[in-house]
């Protein structure tokens, strides 16, 4: 991002804060732009998976279960759907969780959200990775 | 935060939200795409299910086509499409906002509208595909 936007700090502002924090820029957060950062780098990575995705879905349109089985045991649809679901329930936690920050205010229940929303991202990228790898490895 | 009590004598001013101002194309596609962003994330559901469906046998896969080809199920999943690549080009408008172009008020609108356009034409071509092949 520019660095024009950074307000310029004040004396005081100098004084409390060391320069090492400065320097690492984490902000009181502690996080610095990181969920910023992976909200992109997993948009990115979505856009190319997400398309992989479509053309699969089209591929498999009228096929039985042994070629679908066949198709979905190929090792690149295996590393391709792993890589999509990473990188989907991550970009996709980081978005809920602005969601769950810009609506529910009272502490409480936040916290609880908050956590329900890690819960639900991690226990849909196991099942669906490990419904992935059993296709890969035709168990 | 609408609520906004007097804490004594006369009511405060609150600032005006979301049902003072006329829809405008930029405001709603700013909604659409954190809506459509809520439904994908639900929908992983539906692409778990299908994919253990898948890795679980015949039977179980059969049991997900049948639903995913009823009329309800198609409807959702048509639905699901579409918000996928309403979400994508959203997104896609927001790399090139990150970039720090595009801020002008035309060039936001046309871009919100070539989401729209864009997102309507790849579901139909998707599913022209899907229905006719």
């Amino acid at each position: 991002m520019s660095t024009t936007l950074r307000p310029t700090p004040s004396p005081n502002h100098a004084q409390i804060r060391t320069a090492l924090a400065r320097v690492r820029g984490l902000g009181s957060a502690k996080e610095g732009t990181d969920h910023f950062w992976r909200q992109r780098v997993t948009a990115v990575a979505n856009l190319f998976l997400v398309i992989f995705a479509v053309c699969l879905v089209l591929r498999l349109v009228g096929t039985d279960y042994a070629e679908a089985r066949a198709v979905l045991a190929s090792p690149l649809v295996t590393v391709a759907l792993a890589m999509l679901i990473v990188s989907g329930v991550i970009h996709m936690r980081l978005g809920m969780q602005t969601v769950i920050e810009d609506y529910i205010h009272s502490e409480g229940a936040k916290v609880v959200a908050l956590m329900a929303n890690t819960f639900f991202a991690i226990a849909i990228g196991a099942t669906c990775i490990l419904a992935v790898l059993k296709l890969g490895f035709g168990g | 935060m609408a609520s906004a009590k007097p804490s004594a004598g006369s009511p405060r001013p609150i600032s005006p939200h979301l049902q003072i101002y006329s829809p405008l194309i930029n405001m709603v596609s700013s909604i659409v795409h954190r809506i459509t962003g809520v439904a994908l994330y639900f929908g992983t559901l539906l692409l778990a299910w299908w994919l253990v469906a898948a890795a679980s046998g015949p039977a179980a896969y059969a049991y997900a086509s049948w639903i995913f080809n009823s009329p309800f199920g198609l409807l959702v999943l048509f639905g699901y499409t579409w918000a996928l690549f309403h979400h994508m080009f959203g997104g896609l408008r927001h790399l090139i906002w990150d970039t720090g172009r595009g801020f002008d008020l035309d060039t936001v609108d046309r871009m919100c509208w070539f989401s729209i356009i864009g997102s309507v034409s790849l579901t139909i071509l998707v599913w022209a595909a899907i229905l006719f092949s």
